[in-house]
C-alpha cells in the first residue's frame, strides 16, 4: 500500500491556525503561560505556534523554549542517543506550561519530557498539544490537550512530518514499512 | 547515529578526531545542565561507577565524583592509602574484587603508566576511564583543555597553543598534544632543556627553550606545575632560576602585542610557574576550566555507559 498523505500543505496552516486559536480560547494573552517545544522535531512546531501566536496576540513577549529530553530517557543504552541542544532561558515556577511534540505514539518521550520539565521549576499547569495523535497506541496514560489530527495507526507504520525549514515544504504522511 | 569508537577511555592517543567531537559536542550540552535551578538528571541512575585512586588528587577527583552525583550515577570511593593495598593486595585482586560487587564502571589513577590499559584487558564488562597514569596521559584533562580553548576560540583549528613547564613528566602535556594535534591545532613545547623529553618532535610538535618567544607565537598558553614529586634527580639549579626563565608573569603578558588565554590544569603554585596576579587576572580561564571539567567528565561517562558492547 502507499503512503497516505494526512496532512498537506493547505490542511497543515488551517490545523497550525486552528491549535493557536483554541490555545488563546484557554490562555488569553499568554501572560502567564510559556511554550516548551521538545527536541528534536517539536521544536519545529512550538517555534510556528509561537510566531503565529504572537502575530494573533498581538504581543511580542510570549516566551518559547526548546527542551531536550535525552537524559531523561527510559530507553537510554538499549540505543545509543546524542543530545540536542536545550534552551530555555527562564524559570517555568507558577506558570502554565504548553508543552509541544509532533507526533504522540506511545507517550515516552512525553513521559520523559514531564520529568525534564520539573529541573526549571514547579509549573502550575502543565498542558500537552500535539500536531498527530496515534491513538490506541499509548504505554502510558498519556493524552494531549490540544490536537491537530487524531489518526489509526498500526505498530509497524511509521508517521512522517515535513518542514518548510528543513524538507522545503509542510507535509505529513503515514508511511507503511 | 554517530558513537563513540571505544569501550575504554584509556588515553587520547587510540581515540578518533570523531570520538573527540562528539564528546565536546555532548559537553556543551551538560554545561548547559549543570548551570539549571536543578542539576541533575537522571541518565545514569542504575549505574554503579568506582572511583579508584591510587594516587592523590583533589580537583579531578572531585570532579568526576560531582559528574557522576549529576547524573545520578551510584559510586563507590576508594583511596589507595586506606585501603589493602598497603596489605600488599595486587591491582588485579583490588580491581577484581571490587567489580565482584557489580560495578559497571571504573574510574581509575594510578602513579604507573599503563595500568588502565593492562587492566581492560583483564576485566569484563566493565568500562574504564583513565584519570590518569604515571607521566602517561590524563584523557579527561586534554578534553577539557580542548572544550575550554575551544569554547573560547570558536574552534581549534589552527591555533597555536603553548605548552609550558615539566613536559618530561606531564601527563598532561602528552594527552593535550595528542588531542590538540588530532583536532588541527598547532602545538609548541616551551621549558627547560632538561624537562622536554628528547623525541618530543616526532609528535608533530615543535620546541622552543625561549618563553617570551613562545609566548609572542601563541593564542593560548597552558602552564605546567614542576612536578618535584616524580623528579627523582634535579633537573634544574632552583626554583627561582626556573621562576625567573618561565614563570609567566603580569609584566611579560603586558609586553606582549596581543591578548593571549591562560590556562592550567592545576594544582597552581602560585609565584612558580605562574604569579598571582595572571593566575587570578582577566585572561586566565582557570577557573573556567574547573567548571568545564564537569561537563566532560559527564559527558564521557554518559557515552561510554550508553555506548553497546
Amino acid at each position: 500500500m502507499a503512503a497516505k498523505i494526512l496532512l498537506n500543505q493547505q490542511n497543515f496552516e488551517i490545523t497550525l491556525t486552528r491549535l493557536c486559536h483554541q490555545l488563546i480560547e484557554t490562555h488569553n494573552n499568554f501572560e502567564n503561560t510559556v511554550i516548551i517545544g521538545l527536541q528534536p522535531r517539536g521544536v519545529f512546531l512550538s517555534k510556528r505556534i509561537h510566531k503565529q501566536l504572537q502575530t494573533l496576540c498581538k504581543n511580542k513577549n510570549i516566551l518559547c523554549g526548546d527542551l531536550d529530553i535525552t537524559f531523561y530517557r527510559d530507553d537510554f543504552r538499549q540505543k545509543e542517543l546524542i543530545p540536542n541542544q536545550t534552551n530555555i532561558p527562564f524559570i517555568i515556577e507558577n506558570k502554565n506550561v504548553v508543552l509541544i511534540d509532533d507526533v504522540l505514539f506511545t507517550g515516552r518521550t512525553i513521559r520523559s519530557g514531564l520529568d525534564a520539565l520539573l529541573a526549571f521549576g514547579r509549573p502550575n499547569k502543565v498542558e500537552l498539544l500535539v500536531l498527530i495523535d496515534r491513538r490506541f497506541s499509548r504505554h502510558l496514560p498519556i493524552q494531549p490537550n490540544y490536537v491537530g489530527k487524531t489518526i489509526d495507526s498500526i505498530q509497524s507504520q511509521q508517521v512522517k512530518v515535513e518542514w518548510k525549514e528543513t524538507e522545503g515544504h509542510d507535509k505529513v504522511t503515514l508511511l507503511n514499512t | 547515529m554517530s558513537h563513540l569508537s571505544t569501550n575504554h577511555l584509556l588515553g587520547i592517543k587510540n581515540i578518533t578526531k570523531a570520538d573527540i567531537e562528539l564528546i565536546l559536542s555532548t559537553a556543551k550540552n551538560f554545561k548547559e545542565v549543570i548551570n539549571r535551578p536543578i542539576k541533575k538528571v537522571p541518565s545514569l541512575r542504575d549505574i554503579t561507577i568506582a572511583n579508584l585512586f591510587f594516587e592523590n588528587s583533589t580537583r579531578t577527583r572531585t570532579s568526576f565524583e560531582l559528574a557522576q552525583k549529576r547524573l545520578s550515577a551510584d559510586t563507590v570511593n576508594f583511596s589507595a592509602s586506606t585501603s589493602s593495598v598497603k596489605k600488599g593486595e595486587t591491582l588485579i585482586d583490588t580491581v577484581n574484587n571490587i567489580l565482584a560487587m557489580k560495578v559497571d564502571m571504573v574510574v581509575m589513577r594510578h602513579p604507573n603508566a599503563g595500568a588502565c590499559v593492562f587492566l581492560s584487558k583483564k576485566v569484563k564488562n566493565c568500562k574504564i576511564i583513565n584519570a590518569g597514569d604515571g607521566a602517561h596521559e590524563h584523557p579527561t584533562q586534554a578534553l577539557l583543555d580542548a572544550y575550554s580553548i575551544q569554547e573560547k576560540l570558536g574552534s581549534l583549528k589552527g591555533k597555536k597553543v603553548v605548552i609550558v613547564g615539566d613536559i618530561l613528566h606531564s601527563r598532561v602535556a602528552l594527552s593535550n598534544i595528542f588531542c590538540l594535534n588530532k583536532m588541527g591545532a598547532q602545538v609548541k613545547v616551551c621549558g627547560p632543556a632538561t624537562l622536554i623529553p628528547r623525541h618530543i618532535k616526532s609528535l608533530g610538535v615543535e620546541v622552543e627553550t625561549n618563553l617570551k618567544k613562545a609566548l609572542e607565537w601563541a593564542d593560548v598558553a597552558n602552564m605546567l606545575r614542576i612536578q618535584l614529586e616524580r623528579q627523582d634527580i634535579k633537573f634544574f639549579p632552583s626554583l627561582r632560576e626556573y621562576t625567573m626563565l618561565y614563570g609567566l608573569t603580569q609584566e611579560i603578558l603586558d609586553g606582549l602585542k596581543k591578548d593571549i588565554i591562560v590556562m592550567h590544569p592545576g594544582p597552581i603554585n602560585r609565584g612558580v610557574e605562574i604569579s598571582s596576579e595572571v593566575a587570578d587576572g582577566k585572561n586566565s580561564i582557570i577557573l573556567e576550566q574547573v567548571e568545564n571539567g564537569v561537563a566532560v567528565r559527564m559527558a564521557v561517562m554518559f557515552l561510554l555507559a550508553g555506548k553497546q558492547n
